[in-house]
């Protein structure tokens, strides 16, 4: 128990002293984790849309498939995509192994079937007269479904933010095509792991209590552009 | 609007944050283990180094079989690790050149304060192992191929006893500091380097003492060498050179000696030729 509250001490003295060491930790996490989202976002909510409003061959197996795809183990995808980025691997030319672009680009894998599942789902469930609606109205196809897609931007929004929920939190394939490099590729969730190593239970916890507080202000700021969004309409 | 602007410039300075973080001076990447970094060694030498040559080194600490692989893999561009063995089979392999002593610390034999099996007393690493194998106490294994852990394997092989799978003997798979930790919970004897117990026995109140210390076959041996660029011509050799050059100079080897954690225990003894 005392640990627990010296961690809370411990936090807000660091956030307080703004150590330059944390911050730099801190705006490496927002950086490949912000990256992840931007990126999973534009593919996942284009995937989920496609598949939610055309019939092409396969459409079930691809849903299924990213559905099953939702609870990939993280240090899996860290293990394959430090197989295929490592120099020895086939795109080893690249140079991208222990950058904080791998990073992203593992959490982009990790993010992609959560937002396009999710998002999937928002817009099927979305009234089917609003795109029968539209059409009569006369709107083109395409513009039918970017009415439906715009009916379905609350279920998209919370989909994009489970993405980032996961892409932000995630640890084991960071560490594992990241490094976890001083400076480099150290991000807040890899850092809470060394220092549980090095037995700083302390430290670790007060860095844990920052990532927490960075995920709720996120989601908060998200939560009232949307909130503001539906006020204004109404 | 307002939204969109906003997104805008979310995604503005997401850009900004790509461009100026790409691109640096010269740096070279290390794999080394988790008992370099951990101790702190590497941050106190390291700026030493940069600040002479100009040159950041990057590290990243995985256990020694890992940290060796990284380099053949051709993923690093110095190795820096404990177990000389492993080293010089890489070596003789072409996946290394200009391998180099550095430093040492020893291994030591930790377990329960009251000593139950009362290995106190005998010389022999060995001989310990026989007897903790004979004994009615845990064992408490690395078991992740660390050179702690290829230390530990060597000893039960010299003691003649094939510990996998007994009851007895647990095999963790984690870092140094954290089997310490599962040994003193499940009041079990276990293998560890001097650097780490010193620097973190207080810290994390372990009821644990060191039961053997000082047989030959305990010396821990560090060595660094360069990655092969006959073998992988991407790595950055003249760098990695340099860097092995500082760590055996006069300059490099008093940084290690002047070396002194938190409770101020000299760590590493620099035994470069």
């Amino acid at each position: 128990m005392d640990s627990i509250l010296e961690g809370f001490e411990k936090a807000l003295a660091l956030i307080w002293a703004l150590d330059r060491e944390m911050l730099e930790i801190l705006l490496m996490s927002i950086r490949v984790s912000g990256g992840a989202l931007v990126i999973a976002s534009i593919l996942g909510i284009s995937v989920g849309a496609v598949t939610a409003l055309r019939r092409f061959p396969l459409r079930d197996t691809l849903v299924g498939v990213l559905h099953a795809c939702m609870g990939l183990p993280s240090v899996l995808v860290g293990l394959l995509l430090y197989l295929i980025l490592s120099r020895s691997g086939p795109l080893g030319f690249l140079a991208l192994l222990y950058t904080p672009s791998a990073m992203t680009l593992a959490q982009v894998i990790l993010a992609f079937p959560i937002i396009a599942s999710l998002s999937h789902a928002a817009i099927i469930s979305v009234d089917p007269i609003i795109r029968q609606t539209a059409r009569t109205l006369g709107a083109t196809s395409f513009q039918a479904a970017r009415a439906v897609v715009h009916e379905a931007r609350f279920g998209i929004m919370s989909a994009a933010l489970a993405g980032f929920g996961r892409a932000i939190s995630e640890v084991g394939a960071v560490l594992i095509v990241g490094g976890n490099i001083a400076g480099f590729t150290r991000v807040m969730t890899t850092t809470i792991a060394l220092e549980t190593d090095k037995g700083n239970f302390e430290l670790a916890l007060a860095i844990g209590i920052i990532l927490l507080t960075v995920a709720i202000c996120l989601n908060l700021c998200l939560y009232r552009i949307q909130r503001r969004t539906v006020v204004g309409r109404r | 609007m307002i939204r969109a602007r906003l997104i805008m410039a979310v995604a503005a300075c997401f850009i900004f944050a790509c461009v100026t973080g790409a691109g640096a001076a010269t740096d070279i990447l290390c794999s080394s283990t988790t008992s370099t970094e951990n101790s702190g060694l590497f941050g106190y030498i390291l700026p030493v180094f940069e600040q002479k040559t100009g040159i950041k080194v990057k590290v990243v600490a995985r256990g020694t079989g890992a940290a060796i692989e990284m380099g053949k893999r051709g993923d690093a561009d110095v190795t820096f690790v404990h177990a000389k063995e492993q080293e010089l089979k890489a070596v003789k392999e072409g996946w290394f050149v200009n391998r180099h002593d550095v430093m040492y610390n020893d291994f030591v034999i930790i377990g329960p304060e009251d000593d139950l099996l009362k290995i106190k007393g005998i010389k022999s690493a060995a001989a310990a192992f026989k007897k903790i194998s004979a004994g009615s106490m845990n064992f408490v294994s690395r078991g992740d191929k660390s050179g702690t852990h290829v230390k530990e394997l060597a000893l039960w092989k010299t003691a003649g006893i094939n510990p996998k799978g007994q009851s007895w003997y647990l095999e963790v798979g984690q870092g140094m500091e954290k089997t310490q930790r599962i040994a003193n919970e499940k009041r079990a004897y276990t293998l560890t380097d001097r650097g780490t117990w010193l620097a973190t026995k207080d810290k994390d109140r372990l009821q644990m003492v060191i039961v053997l210390e000082g047989d030959k076959v305990l010396f821990n041996q560090y060595g660094v060498m360069a990655v092969s660029p006959q073998r992988h011509k991407h790595v950055k050799y003249a760098e990695s050179m340099q860097f092995i050059n500082w760590l055996i100079s006069k300059e490099g080897q008093a940084a290690i000696g002047s070396y002194r954690d938190k409770l101020g225990n000299q760590l590493f003894i620099p035994n470069a030729k």
